[in-house]
């Protein structure tokens, strides 16, 4: 496992009001490979995740100190557009957010932003994310109704595809799967696996065996701070710090 | 154990009677104004009097018309300024200003909902109708300043509390993470709220501005007081008008002895009244269509 870096976290630390919920993290996650970040809940690892695509800072209340090199390049540094980091990472949420719109235009939205306005191309574009999806076949005569109308399961595999069509490098999972019924979560769980061949997939869990099943890389956090991290063999196989023990075995959780 | 069925029975009771009162009012309300104006009606035909633009009292022409047209004018004009500038400040309120000032401005904001519209009559006589005077000649108008622009201001400043009140709410109802989602592909903060949020809040914004038209459509004193009240058909902003409420609230009572004065009089009540009905059931069904549009 000798990945190269993609994002690296130096010292960072959150606070929101008075409370640090992140306590100087600094750790480095490899390019191409599935990394989870586990641990018990309240423990950082959504507000770590989060502040990835800078989508905590500018929340009243909220400051975050240190950096996070993405491809060497600081993200908080103050002179950077935002847009072009957030594009660079597909965000899937906890329960799917799809946008008021219709299908076709939930995968439009981006690529549209973006600057794109031929028609054949969005359209070219719509298809192949929704193919990739597996949702092509189910919606192909129906793309202009709304999005709202589609199964939960549809409406994750929806979110996935449009976070897709902006091109990102990295996908940002916040605990995606749990709002499905085991099946569909097996097919997201198989499709992040698949995703890591381009992208740099983050992922976070609060099911153990979702992160045994998925990760390659893994980074356990405990009350803001971090706790262990490294290979997911290693990790798993050998913990080293005792509330790390004591997660896997279920004391903690 | 009787007399404590009995509470029940006669709580129930008198609970659905005040539960059905205000709803059956109106019904009242409109059946009382219709009967009161058959004498007008007995003698001319409602649309002649609806669509008739000669209000001579004395000659006993009674043309609705002019008050009509001065109350869409004015209303209209009041929504034209309104809607924009309470729109965009309930979006800079909700989605980009600081807590701190979102804190501050809004019970400001809610107390000018408290303000009794007589004081902003007077407020307007006394600053937008000599403004309105001034500003008139630069666009090649002549105007005393009592005019549909000098209420319609008026309008617009009492309108702004209930639109940018509610369209908050309305904001606030969006989920966060819906606007992550689409912060996270990259938009900006403006196309976000263009795309996302206020198509999401669609059927609410429709419902802030019904409210705020409601409001402006039936307000009486403060627009009497600046709009110059002369039975004319407006040509022009700068124009003076005469709005049905005005019509009633100025007359009503005083010119009785003039023979049918009192069903013409009832018959501009009555039509008032059923525009507005009409126009909350229209923004009813708006609302209903948008609601199911945006799910």
């Amino acid at each position: 496992m000798n990945a190269k870096t993609h994002i690296s976290i130096k010292n960072l630390t959150v606070t929101f009001g008075r409370q640090k919920v992140l306590k100087d993290v600094s750790v480095d996650l490899p390019d191409h490979r599935v990394t989870a970040i586990i641990g018990p809940s309240g423990c950082g690892k959504t507000t770590l995740l989060k502040t990835l695509n800078r989508l905590l800072d500018k929340v009243d209340g909220v400051k975050v100190e240190g950096q996070v090199l993405v491809d060497g390049e600081n993200i908080y540094d103050p002179k950077i557009e935002v847009t072009r980091i957030r594009k660079k990472m597909g965000l899937l949420s906890q329960k799917p957010q799809v946008l008021p719109m219709s299908i076709f235009d939930n995968i439009a939205y981006g690529p549209r932003i973006h600057g794109v306005r031929e028609k054949a191309k969005l359209r070219q574009i719509v298809e192949r994310q929704l193919a990739a999806a597996g949702l092509w076949d189910e919606v192909k005569t129906r793309l202009h109704e709304p999005a709202s109308r589609l199964s939960v399961g549809q409406q994750q595999r929806l979110c996935l595809a449009r976070g897709l069509a902006v091109e990102p490098e990295i996908i940002l999972g916040d605990e995606p799967p749990s709002a499905l019924d085991p099946q569909s979560s097996r097919t997201v769980e198989q499709r992040l696996i698949d995703l890591k061949t381009d992208y740099t997939v983050i992922v976070v869990t609060h099911i153990l065996r979702q992160a045994r099943r998925i990760a390659d890389y893994i980074v356990f956090m405990y009350l803001g701070e971090l706790v262990e991290h490294g290979p997911a063999a290693e990790v798993f196989a050998e913990p080293k710090d005792p509330r790390m023990k004591a997660y896997l075995t279920g004391e903690i959780s | 154990m009787v007399k404590r069925l009995f509470k029940e029975l006669a709580a129930r009771r008198l609970m659905f009677l005040v539960t059905i009162l205000p709803g059956a009012l109106v019904f009242l309300m409109l059946f009382g104004l219709y009967s009161r104006s058959r004498s007008i009606l007995a003698l001319h035909s409602f649309s002649d009097l609806l669509f008739g633009s000669s209000w001579f009292p004395l000659k006993g022409e009674f043309g609705l018309y002019p008050f009509l047209m001065g109350t869409v004018w004015v209303t209209l004009a009041a929504m034209a300024i309104a809607v924009p500038v309470s729109l965009l400040s309930a979006i800079y309120l909700s989605e980009y200003a600081p807590r701190r000032i979102r804190e501050t401005i809004k019970p400001i904001v809610d107390l000018l909902s408290g303000i009794p519209s007589v004081v902003f009559g007077v407020w307007g006589v006394l600053m937008i109708v000599p403004f309105v005077a001034k500003i008139a000649p630069a666009f090649g108008a002549y105007s005393t300043g009592y005019s549909v622009l000098a209420g319609a201001i008026v309008l617009a400043i009492m309108v702004f509390p209930t639109i940018i009140h509610v369209s908050l709410e309305v904001f606030a109802s969006v989920p966060q993470s819906l606007r992550d989602a689409s912060l996270s592909l990259g938009a900006t903060k403006w196309e976000t709220v263009k795309h996302v949020v206020l198509r999401k809040g669609l059927a609410g914004i429709i419902a802030s501005v019904a409210l705020g038209f409601s409001r402006a459509f039936g307000e009486t004193m403060a627009v009497l007081m600046v709009v110059g009240n002369t039975p004319i058909i407006p040509k022009s902003v700068f124009d003076s008008a005469y709005p049905l409420p005005a019509l009633l609230a100025n007359n009503y009572g005083e010119m009785m002895s003039i023979p049918l004065y009192d069903g013409a009089l009832m018959l501009a009540a009555f039509v008032l009244l059923l525009i507005v009905l009409v126009f909350n059931i229209g923004a009813r069904v708006v609302l209903i269509r948008a609601e199911q549009k945006a799910e």
